[in-house]
């Protein structure tokens, strides 16, 4: 089932074209990598995707509905959360309270809120920290916070901007596996990410964004390979110097 | 309509008009560099008018020249609040820095208010029974000297602003702090003495201003709020907007008081400013803040 | 029951009793105290929980005790019920501010003047307005009538306004412990992460202002019983606003006791001066009293003074 259709999705701030007629869909239950060098426009998208900008062009269609002009409020009560690539805990808030908003989305009573909050803490790996003020807490840590409060509003669609960014081997590791059982229990994910690592475990697909478009597509090993994506990389003087 | 007064309130406001676009552009220097929300600007100019009323009750000294002294106070007393307090706060949220200078025009306020006592007064000029007339319109001498002198107030800072070398300073480290800090600005300095600046120019203000328009202590927060009217109006971080601004408030204000009534005037800038806020918050020549 | 509600019930139970011992200048000054963290409270809710500070605040109390002296006088009406329309009327007010500020995404500093206009808009139309007293005011009438809700007795006061400072605080405590008070806060926290997690940050905003704006017009109605006679400059005016808001922000804004405890301290504050500093000549000394300890609570206790003591306290129990 398609769960996400974009198509022709673009985004002018000024005179800069940061989204070109972008257009892929994601299938239910799919883990799709979004790469390409910085400034690709990948953030760019996750704000489109999300509510927090408004296309001025092409469309988003969620589930068959498009998600063109509603609210970032809105579009995560469809069903679609997203982590922010700045982390943005609630710092003054523990983890628990942290939670208990996103949770709050779908458990409108205090208590049933708190009882799910519980829940995810334990899934990501945070009880110990549960009482912790969000502002107190270690990278890792605050990473793990972004996803379990995104989590907690129960989404079929996942964006993760850059959540292995600044993660040693051992954290990424776990990460991946977080990642991996939140799709195995039937959440689609659609990850930024630079840490090749993850992108290759974890997506089925790939899509590789620069200056706004989409230059390949496809499954991880092919893409890596695809000369247009490593010139995008390294340049156009290393690739010619390769072949 | 009577074309007559119409032109003559239009003449009135552009004469004050002058006052407040120095008032406007003080605050605006204020925040266009350090991005601070100055609530006790009108407390200070309030402070310039007592010091020239000091000066003249005790000393003789007409307010037209002891406006100088009044600036340099108030330059020595924005020195202190911005190194003493505003420095401390320069990193937190806007609600905080309100609310610290909230507080400061509180005190400034209630200490005037414990000296001078709750009474309005004015300042005594030597200017004050002169007029000029250019045809059926009377120019009040002293607003035509404060205007005048505001005129070059503003004028003088621009030349500062922009052809002096600390006055380039400031304005890098305004577009740019962390460019000016690494091009080894003493930041610190800059900040304090744009404070200076700014508390100057304001308390020159009332000094100018303190012969024609009554004042008490309480005066103070009015005055506050009518300089971000027209700061917000004119444009944030646009010293030419603040000065225009100061134009354009005043003549409209005017013009209101005599198409409404006097002391309905405010609504219109009031009314102006909701407008902008809603429409346009960068203001009519500002940037965004 | 926790040591605290033990404290909280004592502490009801001696203000429940003391006017017994009060003459009439203490019962003066405990009505104030309530008054006050009426008021603050009533602030608290939009301006310590969702974090939107507001410098008109005083536009809902004018609003409220215009339109209840005004019901009063013209229809008989009497203010018992008159205090609900005046909170309603507040409220809309409220409303079209918070709908107007928020819908244009005014924020910070920008929302603030916003508030200062509204309040000085309402200030000069009501001067100008012959039916409701214009520049010299509303007066009305003293008749003692308790069903007119006017009191011979200040002890008539004095319960009404602890009953009114327990109201605001028990919708407050409510507003905190609901999701409504989880989803402020995150408002007050990180207003764009609140929104990506599914909380509308507009209607959230506009319903703080509401209720916030609903309790203080009803304190609008109080204090025109109070005082018998409503000058726009008073009752619309910036001090007010300002007085509104310091308790909340000494005492802990976003605190269940902050505004509670901001009052017990800066309103015997004022008595103090206004007793120790008699005459003409030291009139404003409080009140640079209460800049003073703005500065300090802004530099030093940027919470306030109830998380503060809280804190110390907890540090005394843990040694």
């Amino acid at each position: 089932m398609r769960l996400l259709e974009v198509s022709a999705l673009a985004k002018r701030f000024g005179g800069l074209e940061a989204v070109t007629d972008l257009s892929f869909t994601l299938e239910e239950g799919e883990i799709l990598g979004l790469i390409g060098p910085n400034g690709a426009g990948k953030t760019t998208v996750f704000n489109l995707l999300s509510g927090f900008y408004r296309p001025d062009g092409g469309d988003v269609r969620f589930r068959g509905r498009s998600l063109v002009g509603l609210k970032p409020h809105a579009i995560c009560l469809l069903g679609l959360a997203r982590t922010f690539q700045i982390m943005r805990p609630f710092p003054h808030l523990s983890v628990l309270e942290n939670v208990k908003v996103g949770a709050l989305a779908r458990h409108p009573h205090v208590r049933d809120a708190l009882e799910r909050a519980q829940a995810v803490i334990r899934r990501v790996g945070l009880e110990g920290k549960a009482h912790a003020p969000a502002g107190g807490l270690t990278l890792a840590e605050r990473k793990r916070l972004e996803v379990a409060r995104a989590l907690a509003t129960e989404p079929a669609l996942l964006l993760l901007d850059e959540v292995m960014a600044g993660l040693n081997a051992t954290e990424t590791g776990r990460f991946i596996e977080l990642v991996r059982q939140v799709n195995a229990e039937g959440v689609t994910v659609l990850l930024i990410e630079h840490v090749m690592k993850a992108v290759m475990a974890l997506s089925r697909r790939v899509i590789v964004l620069n200056y706004g478009a989409r230059i390949a597509e496809g499954l991880p090993e092919g893409v890596v390979r695809d000369p247009r994506v490593i010139e995008a990389y390294l340049g156009e003087e290393y690739t010619r110097a390769q072949a | 309509m009577n074309l007559i007064l119409l032109a003559q309130s239009l003449v009135n406001g552009l004469l004050f008009g002058g006052v407040y676009s120095l008032m406007a552009v003080g605050l605006s220097l204020i925040f266009g560099v350090m991005r601070v929300i100055n609530f006790a600007h009108g407390d200070m100019m309030v402070w310039g008018m007592y010091l020239a009323f000091l000066l003249n009750a005790y000393l003789g000294v007409d307010p037209y020249l002891s406006f100088v002294v009044c600036a340099a106070a108030l330059f020595v007393t924005g020195l202190a609040v911005q190194r003493g307090l505003v420095n401390r706060i320069m990193d937190a949220p806007h609600e905080m820095q309100i609310l610290l200078m909230l507080g400061v025009a509180l005190v400034l306020e209630n200490v005037a208010l414990v000296i001078f006592g709750p009474d309005t007064r004015r300042v005594a000029t030597a200017f004050g029974a002169s007029a000029l007339w250019l045809g059926p319109i009377f120019l009040d001498l002293p607003r035509l000297l404060t205007f005048a002198l505001s005129v070059t107030l503003s004028v003088a800072l621009w030349l500062f602003l922009f052809r002096s070398d600390l006055g380039r300073t400031i304005r890098a480290a305004s577009d740019n702090p962390t460019g000016a800090l690494i091009v080894g600005s003493d930041v610190n300095r800059i900040y304090t003495v744009a404070f200076g600046v700014g508390a100057a120019l304001v308390g020159a203000a009332g000094a100018l201003t303190a012969s024609f328009l009554p004042f008490s202590p309480t005066a103070g927060l009015p005055l506050t709020i009518a300089s971000f009217n027209i700061v917000i109006i004119g444009g944030m971080g646009s010293l030419l907007g603040a000065f225009l601004g100061g134009l354009l408030v005043s003549v409209a204000e005017s013009i209101g008081a005599v198409v409404l009534a006097p002391s309905l005037k405010e609504v219109v800038s009031f009314s102006l400013l909701v407008i902008i806020l809603l429409f346009r918050p960068s203001g009519i020549l500002g940037r965004r803040a | 029951m926790t040591p605290g509600r033990w404290l909280a019930a004592a502490a009801l139970f001696v203000l429940l009793v003391l006017p017994a011992v009060l003459g009439t200048y203490g019962l003066t000054v405990f009505i104030f105290i309530f008054f006050y963290a009426f008021l603050g409270q009533a602030w608290n809710i939009v301006g310590g929980y969702a974090g939107q500070l507001s410098a008109g605040h005083a536009a809902f109390v004018g609003v409220g005790a215009y339109t209840a002296a005004k019901l009063a006088i013209t229809y008989g009406l009497t203010p018992w019920i008159g205090m609900f329309v005046a909170g309603m009327a507040a409220a809309l007010l409220g409303l079209g501010v918070a709908y107007l500020g928020f819908r244009f995404g005014l924020r910070g500093f920008y929302f603030v003047l916003l508030t200062v206009a509204v309040a000085e808009i309402c200030r000069l139309i009501t001067l100008h307005i012959d039916a409701l007293g214009g520049a010299l005011g509303l007066f009305i009438t003293f008749t003692g009538n308790p069903w007119m809700f006017q009191f011979q007795d200040s002890r008539a006061h004095y319960y009404i306004g602890l009953a009114l400072m327990l109201l605001a605080t028990g919708v407050a405590a409510g507003v905190e412990r609901s999701r409504m008070g989880a989803y402020l806060r995150a408002i007050k926290e990180d207003e764009e992460a609140a929104e990506a997690l599914g909380v509308n940050t507009l209607r959230y905003k506009m319903l703080a202002m509401t209720v916030s704006a609903f309790l203080t017009g009803m304190g609008g109605t109080f204090y025109a019983y109070l005082i018998f006679s409503l000058q726009p400059a008073a009752v619309f005016g910036i001090p007010l606003s300002v007085d509104i808001l310091l308790r909340p922000v000494v005492g802990g804004s976003g605190t269940l006791m902050g505004p509670i405890l901001g009052s017990f301290i800066l309103s015997p504050l004022a008595e103090v001066s206004r007793a120790y500093l008699s005459g003409g000549a030291w009139a404003g000394a409080h009140l640079v009293v209460y800049g003073v300890l703005l500065i300090g609570v802004v530099l030093f206790l940027p919470q306030g003074a109830y998380p503060y003591l809280r804190r110390l306290l907890a540090r005394g129990d843990a040694s």
